[in-house]
């Protein structure tokens, strides 16, 4: 993938400059530089409420800019809306169909308001995305009758109806069990495979760690972070455990090393080691025994992408705004 | 759509790039049409405009049973026991201050509120379907909606009267007398009558309706506004006000039913309903285009 990152627009299935959405009362958007490679899984986390939605519906034309530039397959959104739009698939802020319509007969209608979709090849089409997303079997049922995990399904069949270069899946797995959160995942990776740009956004990050390449991570309004999923592993910190009786002199010991604010609590030093610039623990070790620290235990933890992603955020139930 | 019409079509290669008239089958404007008259709520008010010539005609039917000669009832009404020709009619002109606006009213209210409502508005754009193409189809199928309401009327009326009456060469308001034929021709001339009328109404419903994400509140709005339109027009203070108002109109259809044909009061009902369409449907598309999808 990597080979694929390259930074001009051209290369950019969504790219965003300074994107602002900005109501009467707040701003639920202030400022992004969206950044979403060609090829890119590209997973949009954040908690509820972090502006997620706000931003996949000015990407689509849904809602206009208050200000900053919006580019999606290499055009400028909203103006070339009409030859961008049928080649994004998109899902967004949970499924809507007409109850009182079968499944296929809902897709069908989708696919008749494209007016690039040819109307011969509908129902091939249309039997092929049920057939996608396991709903063949339900095809002919009314809407009103189905599960929200049907419908969720349904959701990104519409999605598939056509080829598409680009994917925007809002929350996909939401009220899916277990089984079909695995199906969706492997759907996601079998249509990058395809070549497809997948931008699909979640407040869980474990939902899309496995399947992503890229991460971009919202929190109120703001992108706090953005790269390629081993590049925010490596932002992260990590963690120093050492259990000594002298905590005192390795404490001192710590801060020569330049790892200021070990705690020590009766046997136990904690530090945290920046990502950056950091000794190798080994060195730290005979660091500490030539200071005549006994070295009883010392471990170094990594902290996971979960715990960045907590720290960038915030792990307050509470809603920040 | 009979199966020996579809082996043609099919042959018809795609409407290319927008050169020549594309084909309905298969269009937008087909697919609105089929989810406006396959719903339940749709079939419902046109079940209700039917059973109005089908009440006319059974209460006539029983009291002129017992009186035998009638006791004076409304002339319309009195002639239908003669001629089951004029039940449609009647029907027709009943429901046109009420029954047929409310009606309107409800599909055309719906149009973009009940989209928006589902949510399935925000999908339809995303097709992309284009704003100002969805708010053409939408309006269209309202206006097919105008036309089928006292189509049904008229057509449930003319066979409940059928069968309950004698049929027979109809009287119309100049003296004259036309043949059965020609008078079932003239009763669709006023049921087009009433569809052109109802242009207006259902340009101020799908106005009202891209205001909201509330259907029900479109709905009521736009019916609230064809009663208003027709006290309005009741008021002699307002005279001044009476050649604006969309339901100027709506009841002078007695100019179809002399021999020959008067079309003073069709044309100017045309002029009227245009001009509402063009105000209503500008005000719409001015809406609809700038407004963020948020459902």
């Amino acid at each position: 993938m990597t080979d694929r990152t390259a930074g001009q627009s051209g290369e950019q299935a969504i790219s965003t400059t300074g994107l602002v959405k900005a109501y009467r009362r707040q701003t639920a958007v202030a400022g992004i530089d969206l950044s979403v490679p060609r090829g890119a899984v590209y997973g949009f986390l954040g908690p509820n409420g972090s502006g997620k939605t706000t931003t996949i519906r000015v990407l689509l034309g849904l809602s206009s800019a208050t200000a900053g530039e919006v580019r999606v397959l290499g055009r400028p959104m909203p103006r070339d809306l009409r030859s961008v739009l049928p080649r994004v698939g998109a899902l967004v802020e949970g499924p809507a169909f007409y109850p009182f319509l079968s499944g296929a007969d809902n897709l069908r209608r989708l696919d008749a308001a494209d007016r690039d979709a040819p109307a011969r090849t509908r129902s091939v089409r249309v039997a092929r995305a049920l057939e996608r997303v396991g709903l063949t079997n339900a095809a002919g049922k009314r809407v009103r009758a189905y599960s929200l995990g049907m419908k969720q399904r349904l959701g990104i069949a519409a999605a598939l109806l056509g080829p598409r270069d680009l994917l925007v899946l809002d929350e996909p797995t939401n009220g899916l069990d277990p089984q079909g959160t695995r199906e969706v995942r492997h759907l996601v990776a079998g249509l990058a495979a395809d070549g497809a740009t997948v931008f699909v956004s979640s407040h869980l990050l474990a939902e899309v760690e496995q399947v992503c390449t890229h991460v971009g991570v919202m929190s109120a309004g703001r992108l706090v972070a953005q790269g390629t999923l081993a590049e925010l592993a490596a932002t992260g910190t990590s963690r120093l455990h050492l259990l000594t009786p002298d905590g005192g002199t390795a404490a001192g010991v710590l801060a020569r090393l330049g790892l200021d604010g070990a705690i020590v609590d009766g046997e136990d030093v904690t530090a945290v080691l920046p990502a950056s610039a950091v000794p190798e623990p080994e060195k730290i070790v005979a660091e500490l025994v030539r200071a005549d620290v006994r070295v009883r235990g010392f471990t170094l933890a990594r902290e996971s992408l979960e715990d960045r992603f907590v720290a960038l955020t915030g792990e307050g139930f509470d809603v920040v705004r | 759509m009979s199966a020996d019409q579809r082996a043609p079509r099919e042959a018809v290669p795609d409407a290319g790039d927008g050169a020549g008239l594309p084909s309905l089958r298969g269009s937008l404007f087909a697919s609105e049409l089929r989810t406006l008259f396959r719903r339940r709520r749709t079939q419902a008010i046109l079940a209700v405009l039917a059973g109005v010539p089908v009440l006319i005609a059974v209460a006539v039917r029983l009291s002129s049973a017992d009186g035998e000669g009638g006791r004076g009832g409304p002339p319309l009404i009195d002639r239908l026991s003669h001629n089951g020709l004029f039940v449609g009619l009647t029907a027709l002109i009943v429901s046109i201050p009420l029954f047929v606006p409310v009606a309107i009213g409800v599909v055309a209210g719906d149009t973009i509120a009940g989209e928006a409502n589902l949510g399935t508005l925000r999908y339809l754009l995303v097709a992309p379907a284009g704003r100002t193409r969805l708010l053409l189809v939408k309006y269209a199928g309202a206006a097919a909606f105008c036309i089928a309401a006292p189509l049904t009327v008229v057509l449930v009326g003319a066979g409940i009267g059928a069968a309950l009456f004698d049929v027979g060469p109809v009287p119309l308001l100049s003296g004259d007398t036309v043949s059965v034929p020609e008078s079932m021709l003239r009763a669709l001339l006023v049921a087009g009558y009433v569809a052109v009328s109802m242009l207006g109404l259902s340009a101020v419903g799908v106005f009202v309706s891209t205001l909201t994400e509330i259907p029900v509140g479109a709905m009521a709005a736009t019916v609230t506004l064809a009663i208003t339109s027709q006290i309005l027009d009741a008021l002699p203070q307002v005279d001044w006000l009476h050649p604006y108002l969309m339901s100027h109109y709506w009841l002078s259809l007695g100019d179809l039913l002399r021999t020959p044909v008067s079309w003073d009061s069709f044309g100017s009902n045309a002029v009227l309903q245009a001009g509402y369409v063009l105000v209503f449907g500008a005000l719409a598309w001015a809406r609809l285009t700038t407004r963020d999808v948020l459902s």
